[in-house]
């Protein structure tokens, strides 16, 4: 991007200078991603409900255009022109705010993403909390929308929905904590850098599992979808929302799922990188155009693993679910955290055991004994996480036995 | 960094005028036959019985404190975390002492019954 | 007057001021917001405003981690608690009284006088300002003195934490107890 802006500057058009010609470029990206992002829904749902359907064995949306590509802006059309009932005890100042809240969070995330070597909206040092402040404004949106509705169930469905939120966000939180450990910065550029030896997804499996969790429960998607239960509560917190609001919530959510797959991509995946070939080496344009493209094949990658569990999974009791987040996403995270920390640690290049490193430029990590110590420690603890989860359930079952077993029958012939 | 900053700012921006932009193409071209019927809460097509509030759950309000709890001690584990490498070897115990004082309150109220959902 | 292009150098738009202004009226508008709303709902999404524009100044003094660990705890964990309080204890709609109680002809002037003391002290201070940027990663130097000179107040911190999570938990589940 610098020399995109360099090559403007030289140009020498009068009253442009570098501020102003780095200016223009951001206009650019901005509006790219501000246009992209929302626009994305209409791929995603079509892709989402040809995927489900034929994993139930149907075919899906065919009749608008060629595949049902058309069925996209069909919606689109319909929620612009539907009707908008707002109840009249309704809050209308809030009740208005709180669908825009939601996709200006899912979207704003999309500013410390790097798409291509050199093409990062901000190159923040502190990307990663920047991530889950933003996404903690959609929780706010949530509980905003639920009270300006002036709906008991809206507002029981919103409460529901943000338990869940602050639950899962916590091992997110720890995450992307162990991610930063294992490249020493919190910037989304230097962590690509820093999977040039490996990519995180096989130094860290467990804890890209905990991330994808986590990350499923926080966009609201199944197996975690209370926010969708039909069944439940009728609509959840957005009862009473109709026409475009209910759309913009549904454009926040898919947007936000959409960016979770950008993160598992970058994080975990390698971003840009294409094993094998130092993409930010080749010249001209081919070296970015090259990283973009490997990076969206990852990107739908991971989306289509997450139409996949929606299609395949059912969901899961609210209890469970809350259970399942504090009694073991959090003290496995937490584990893992001290983990990772003492493996790293333990490998920091040019150190021995007790030496600090010079701060300087981040050497890559990812010799090969790092990456074996790490994936060791990684599935040890995932194992023995798994051996006291079901020696305590075994024992929970058994002693359920036990009291049913003693229990005196009752003569089943009556007096 | 403030120049890091400044395309946060200009998408902040930019995304602003999306819902807004969104809700005026949708308020022309919609249509707007309000009657009051169609304006009363949703309650499953009854009416609605008594005032519109929620009975208090403790456990609402535990699960929100845990959370700020946890909250603030990944913030301080964040910079932790960048800095590992150059902090001599002892300061890891030290970061896991503090992992564990927060383990344990955690453990505290799981024992105690406070991460039960009824 | 002749049409002088120089006038739209855009390089001397100075967007600090405009960004500071910005903030300051999201902080000091939301912050008024809070006192003078009716509505206690609205009060807590002015106090949301308010935190915003606090993150905003942190970014403009150069404090970028500050900046977002301000919105990812208070925007993320606190102000989500204050609205959980909020909506628990009160009917939705409530109209809510006037702000303003019965003594507000002593409180008014007592809140002038020392809003004139406070601005006449903080304007005495020659405070020591510097265009100095912080050299080199402002997280990395964090981390250094958190585990290094500063250990104390850290591990102070962790027990201070725990102490008000338990402490949390045992107030809570007293009241559940006892219904």
């Amino acid at each position: 991007m610098q020399e995109i802006i360099d090559y403007i500057v030289s140009l020498n058009i009068p009253l442009i200078d570098e501020g102003v010609a780095r200016f223009i470029m951001h206009l650019v990206l901005a509006s790219i991603i501000a246009v992209v992002a929302p626009a994305m829904l209409i791929i995603l749902t079509w892709l989402e409900r040809k995927i489900i359907a034929r994993i139930q064995d149907r075919i899906g949306p065919n009749r608008a255009g060629p595949f049902g590509l058309l069925q996209g802006f069909a919606d689109m059309i319909k929620m612009f022109t539907k009707e908008d009932i707002t109840p009249a005890t309704a809050d209308r100042i809030v009740y208005n705010i709180a669908p825009g809240l939601s996709v200006i969070s899912a979207i704003m995330v999309f500013a410390v993403i790097p798409f291509a070597p050199g093409f990062v909206g901000a190159d923040l040092n502190v990307a990663l909390i920047y991530i889950v402040a933003i996404g903690g404004f959609g929780t706010l949106s949530i509980l905003m929308g639920g009270w300006a509705s002036n709906n008991k169930y809206a507002l029981l469905g919103a409460f529901r929905v943000v338990a869940m939120l602050l639950t899962y966000e916590i091992p997110m939180v720890v995450a992307l904590i162990i991610v930063t450990l294992a490249a020493g910065s919190m910037s989304m550029v230097d962590i690509i850098e820093a999977q040039s030896g490996m990519w995180y997804i096989v130094s860290l499996p467990v804890v890209f599992l905990i991330f994808f969790l986590s990350g499923i429960a926080e966009t609201g998607r199944s197996p975690f979808d209370l926010i969708e239960a039909e069944s439940e509560l009728i609509a959840g917190f957005h009862t009473e929302y109709s026409g475009i609001k209910f759309g913009m919530f549904m454009i926040g959510e898919y947007v936000h799922m959409f960016a979770l797959s950008f993160f598992c991509a970058v994080l975990f995946l390698g971003g840009w990188q294409i094993p094998f070939i130092d993409v930010a080496a080749i010249p001209g344009p081919f070296g970015p155009i090259l990283g973009l493209i490997s990076l969206i094949i990852k990107v739908f990658l991971v989306v289509f693993v997450l139409m996949w569990f929606r299609g395949t999974l059912p969901r899961f009791r609210i209890d469970h679910l809350l259970d399942f987040g504090w009694k073991f996403l959090v003290p496995l995270s937490l584990v893992l955290l001290i983990g990772v920390a003492v493996v790293v640690r333990l490998f920091a290049p040019g150190s021995s055991a007790g030496v600090p490193v010079e701060p300087g430029p981040l050497s890559a990590l990812g010799t090969p004994g790092e990456v074996v110590a790490l994936l060791v420690m990684n599935i040890l603890v995932a194992a023995a996480a798994v051996a006291l989860v079901s020696t305590a359930a075994r024992r929970s079952r058994s002693k359920g036995l036990r009291a049913v077993a003693s229990v005196e029958p009752v003569a089943a012939s009556g007096k | 960094m403030l120049k890091d900053f400044e395309f946060i700012g200009v998408l902040g921006f930019i995304t602003l005028t999306i819902p807004i932009v969104t809700l005026i193409i949708a308020w022309a071209l919609r249509p707007k036959k309000p009657n009051p019927a169609k304006q009363e809460t949703y309650e499953s097509g009854i009416e609605t019985i008594g005032d519109t509030w929620v009975q208090f759950k403790a456990q609402y309000y535990i699960y929100a404190i845990i959370f700020v709890v946890f909250d603030v001690e990944a913030i301080f584990l964040f910079p932790f975390a960048v800095a590992l490498n150059q902090l001599p070897l002892y300061a890891l115990i030290w970061a896991a002492v503090f992992i564990v004082l927060l383990f344990d309150g955690l453990l505290y109220a799981w024992r105690k019954g406070a991460m039960q959902w009824w | 007057m002749p049409f002088d292009p120089a006038m739209f150098d855009p390089s001397q738009i100075p967007l600090v001021e405009i960004v500071f202004w910005a903030m300051t009226v999201c902080t000091i508008g939301g912050a008024l917001g809070v006192v003078t709303s009716r509505n206690l709902f609205h009060s807590a999404l002015y106090l949301i405003l308010s935190f915003f524009g606090v993150s905003g100044y942190y970014v403009l003094l150069n404090a970028g981690f500050l900046a977002v660990v301000q919105l990812f705890v208070y925007v993320g964990a606190i102000a989500v608690l204050v609205l959980f309080a909020i909506m628990f204890s009160r009917r939705m709609m409530a109209a809510g009284q006037s702000q303003a109680n019965q003594q507000w002809w002593v409180a008014g002037p007592v809140v002038i006088v020392l809003f004139v003391m406070l601005l006449a002290v903080v304007g005495s201070i020659s405070w020591p300002v510097t265009e100095a940027e912080p050299s080199g990663d402002v997280v990395n130097q964090l981390g250094l003195a958190f585990l290094g000179s500063y250990l104390i107040p850290f591990e102070v911190v962790g027990v201070l934490l725990s102490v008000a999570l338990i402490g949390a938990i045992i107030l809570a589940r007293e009241k559940t107890a006892e219904e």
